[in-house]
């Protein structure tokens, strides 16, 4: 069972990190411009006002206990109130949150089902035509901003010819696939840039090595070797590089819905920095890093699963 | 086949002498850049923040071969003088991650132990947070504009150089010529900056390259969500911004400044990968 | 459990050759060898790095792709490898002919269990059931002398020592009672103490199995303690050829010689070791004439100018050089 002592391992691990994150997050915020309470009065604020709400938001004890206090209550749940909409924070982040992973989880798989294919061709033609023309249009997409091709995707198939919806969100999770689908090609537009980048030098490097050699001289069919032998060595470097790619893709996804108005946690994370909701920043970073990790963890553990090399 | 392979080498180290032609096209495209953000006006034919209120939303013609925005300004001219805005971000924003990484990286990846024990714990943090949300953090609380951008991508971004020659610094005071260097009683930091550094920042150079193409990236980003150069500065970014509601009547506003976008980061991936190849056929 | 058509014929290869498309030009790396391996004997084809041996053994096998072309005879069973469509050679390899490479670790799969790595040989090439897999992997492993079998099918590569992942490539190379075991330097990555178990393992194996084995090494001393008969390649052609007692003590050829002086002996008077003095040659630019007349001290002018065919000069061996007689008459190396 190395795997299982591999993974509690992991996972015990993970617990300095989210400590580590929670005391930043803290530090943070605390150390940001202003203080709510004039946020939410205005500048007209009287000063007892402010006083008032700064203490009733405990910001008027000794720092410490302050902090205990922030985490007893993000364990509990309750991460504030945002200032600007008035309702509790974990629920604006679980309405928005969501959204963003669903948005975050398509563009991942069509990322996948472009990458793989072609880097597989690109990797097996490798320096013939097929092999440059993949790596080349691909390299122009990764030259794009994400901007910039949501702009097209949005003019071109949505406004022009009104394949696909502009923007927003939809109601059912069909409808919702049909308004996210845009966005989502969007983001895999670059994801799959740098995953195929990536798998096609593994495949390289995987083809050419002794093992599937030896798996031919054994006389196994074709396509055994390749999915047993090639694709499973292959993917080992590339799961790392997809758990390492996480930030890029929110921060792409960030931009994503602020161009197709899609009612995310990226969104909110703008408008929440903008409009100095402190609390609702506070508990976006938290649920953000923490997701983040498991990520880590997760592609940390499959990773183990494809080589048992690294669960030693 | 393990002779005719291993010829393929020496035939690859003969080619040296020869640059790649990633090099060579990746050294035009910038080149040109280059030129075009120098003197900007050699090549504009218009004034970038002219209003001509007779020439609104035209479409691409010989007297405005990128058309003209909503303001009767010509793109053309726009697209050129972001030039220098967005060949100034490329370089500023790069090259204080890179001293300063580059530094770090060589103290971490030499002195070990604790040094590196810390430094992969700070590596770990910054990598799990999405750049971009990170840049938008620190410029909101400082103030839009391109000066603040700086900034924070300096707080942030000198992290993977760091990463990168700390790497490679632990791996050549591995070799012999570093146990050399100790044995004639060098100090560690002429060891490290006059023998080991110039091997170990090959990688940090290279990724120097491609850091400039994200960093036009970054800017441009920036610039349309309204944190980066402000109007009525001519960059790409805000060009963009400036087009993306009138896509479907007056497409050009938008579209020609992203090319230039495209093809300017092409042009320093391209860079890269020249360097890259060239890097390891010396090697 | 035999797999495999009767063949009772052997290996016959003729004219075998080997060309790679290099940007440096065509690099000759296999020349019109001839080889035969009869049921049951041990061949050894020995030469220096860059020799052609190892990519003689891929262009029986079919392992040769482009860059590289081979063309020629290779006879097995009544059927012309080289000629024969991919699907059929690829049920021969693996199951009838088998091949082990020189350095285990690599050549096995990091990722996957040792037993799986046996056992899709005897999925891809027989109709036995898991249970009857399992069965005879424990057998296989048993064979080639791996303790605690049972465990060790579950275990990855990097849990085997040096020589029991040579063993467990020999195990899984067996799998199929191959009649033709290519041997492509079996020994060479191991420590000498394991090199000679390996080596008694080959025997006992051929032995048991009535196996043939075309053994290929740049270890004269591995020849001399396992093999009926032998090649000497050079520069991508056989130079000389006989049975191991007649070549090792009257060489017919200069390289051949040069190549058994070389070789320190312990207990003898100690002398200056001989070496071969220069290079091989470049693949891509073979010198005119014969390929190794700038090395050698017998060489003269017709050296220079033709190229010696491999002639035979008497019962079952053959040399290519026109001053054999001299080379054979000068004064004894062992």
């Amino acid at each position: 069972m190395p795997l299982f002592s591999f993974v509690l391992r992991r996972i015990l691990q993970m617990i300095p990190t989210v400590v580590f994150i929670l005391v930043v997050t803290f530090v943070l915020v605390r150390l940001l411009p202003g203080d709510p309470a004039s946020a939410m009065l205005g500048d007209r604020a009287i000063d007892a006002d402010v006083e008032r709400i700064n203490a009733s938001l405990g910001l008027d004890k000794p720092i410490p206990i302050q902090f205990l206090y922030f985490v007893k209550n993000v364990f509990t749940g309750d991460l504030g109130t945002s200032i600007a909409l008035k309702l509790p924070v974990t629920t604006i982040i679980m309405q928005r949150l969501p959204v963003t992973l669903m948005l975050t989880l398509m563009a991942a798989l069509l990322a996948l089902i472009l990458a793989v294919p072609l880097a597989f061709l690109a990797a097996l033609k490798r320096e013939q035509t097929a092999d440059a023309v993949i790596r080349g249009t691909f390299q122009v997409g990764l030259s794009m901003p994400v901007f910039y091709v949501g702009i097209l995707m949005l003019t071109v198939f949505g406004a022009t010819l009104k394949w696909f919806p502009v923007g927003g969100y939809g109601d059912t999770f069909g409808d919702r696939l049909y308004h996210l689908f845009l966005p989502a090609l969007t983001l895999a537009f670059s994801f799959s840039a740098v995953l195929m980048r990536n798998l096609r030098s593994s495949v390289i490097g995987v083809i050419n090595a002794e093992y599937v050699d030896f798996a031919r001289a054994k006389g196994l069919r074709p396509r055994t070797i390749m999915i047993r032998h090639v694709l499973r060595n292959a993917l080992i470097s590339t799961v790392t590089l997809f758990g390492l790619q996480i930030g890029t893709l929110f921060g792409g996804a960030v931009i994503t819905e602020t161009v197709f108005a899609v009612p995310g946690a990226g969104r909110l994370m703008i408008d929440s920095i903008y409009g100095r909701d402190y609390p609702v920043l506070q508990g976006l970073t938290i649920a953000l890093a923490v997701l983040v990790s498991l990520t880590f963890l997760a592609t940390d553990i499959f990773q183990a699963w494809l080589d048992p090399r690294i669960a030693r | 086949m393990s002779m005719a392979i291993e010829k393929m080498g020496t035939y690859a180290r003969f080619r040296q002498l020869a640059l790649p032609r990633t090099l060579i096209c990746g050294m035009v495209i910038i080149g040109v850049s280059l030129l075009i953000a120098f003197f900007p006006a050699l090549f504009a034919p218009y004034d970038p923040i002219a209003f001509d209120y007779k020439a609104l939303l035209k479409g691409p013609t010989l007297a405005h071969p990128f058309g003209t925005d909503s303001f009767g300004r010509d793109v053309l001219s726009r697209v050129i003088h972001a030039y220098t805005i967005d060949m100034q971000i490329a370089v500023f924003a790069t090259v204080g991650p890179f001293i300063f990484g580059t530094i770090v990286g060589a103290y971490v990846g030499y002195a070990g132990g604790l040094a590196e024990a810390t430094f992969g714990r700070v590596v770990d943090a910054v990598i799990t947070f999405p750049f971009l949300v990170l840049v938008i953090a620190i410029v909101s609380v400082l103030g839009p504009g391109l000066a603040n951008m700086y900034i924070a991508v300096g707080i942030v971004g000198w992290v993977f150089y760091a990463r990168l020659v700390a790497a490679e610094v632990k791996v050549q005071k591995r070799l012999d010529y570093a146990d050399a260097g100790r044995v004639m009683g060098y100090t560690p930091m002429r060891i490290v900056f006059r023998h080991l550094l110039p091997n170990a920042i090959t990688p940090a150079i290279v990724y120097w390259m491609t850091d400039m193409a994200l960093a036009i990236l970054l800017g441009s980003s920036l610039g349309y969500l309204g944190l980066g150069a402000q109007p009525p500065a001519a960059e790409w970014g805000v060009q963009i911004a400036d087009g993306k509601n009138f896509m479907s009547t007056a497409w050009w506003i938008s579209v020609f400044p992203g090319i230039a976008i495209v093809i300017t980061g092409l042009g320093f991936s391209l860079l890269g990968d020249g360097l890259a190849q060239l890097m390891r056929v010396r090697r | 459990m035999r797999v495999g058509i009767g063949t009772g014929l052997g290996l016959t290869v003729r004219g075998l050759t080997t060309l790679f498309d290099t940007p440096r030009g065509t690099a000759l790396a296999v020349a019109d060898v001839d080889l035969d391996v009869a049921p049951g004997e041990m061949v050894g084809l020995v030469g220096e790095s860059g020799s052609g041996k190892s990519v003689t053994l891929r262009s029986i096998m079919g392992l040769v792709q482009t860059p590289g072309h081979v063309t020629g005879r290779v006879e097995w069973g009544g059927r012309d490898l080289v000629a024969m469509p991919s699907e059929e050679l690829r049920r021969i390899r693996g199951s009838e002919i088998a091949m082990i490479f020189q350095e285990p670790m690599t050549a096995l799969n990091p990722v996957l269990p040792v037993g799986l790595q046996l056992e899709e040989n005897l999925v891809a090439h027989t109709r036995l059931n898991a249970r009857e897999r399992r069965a005879r992997a424990l057998e296989l492993m048993t064979i080639v002398g791996i303790p605690a079998a049972e465990r060790r099918l579950n275990e990855f590569p990097h849990q085997f020592s040096g020589g029991m992942r040579q063993r467990a490539m020999i195990a899984i190379a067996l799998a199929c009672s191959p009649k033709l075991l290519l041997a492509d330097e079996p020994t060479t990555a191991l420590d000498v103490t394991i090199q000679d178990q390996i080596l008694k393992l080959l025997l006992d194996l051929r032995d048991r199995l009535a196996m043939s084995v075309l053994l290929v090494t740049h270890d004269l001393g591995v020849i001399a303690g396992t093999c009926d008969r032998m090649a000497v390649m050079y520069a991508g052609r056989i130079v000389e050829m006989g049975s191991v007692v007649d070549v090792f003590s009257q060489p017919h050829h200069p390289y051949t010689r040069g190549l058994l002086g070389s070789v320190p002996r312990a207990g003898a008077v100690r002398t200056m070791l001989s070496s071969i003095e220069g290079t091989p040659p470049s693949l891509t630019h073979l010198p005119a004439g014969c390929a190794f007349h700038p090395r050698c001290s017998f060489a003269t002018e017709i050296c220079r100018q033709e190229r010696p065919p491999l002639t035979s000069i008497g019962h079952e061996r053959k040399a290519a050089c026109f001053h054999h007689d001299r080379v054979a008459a000068a004064e004894a190396i062992l």
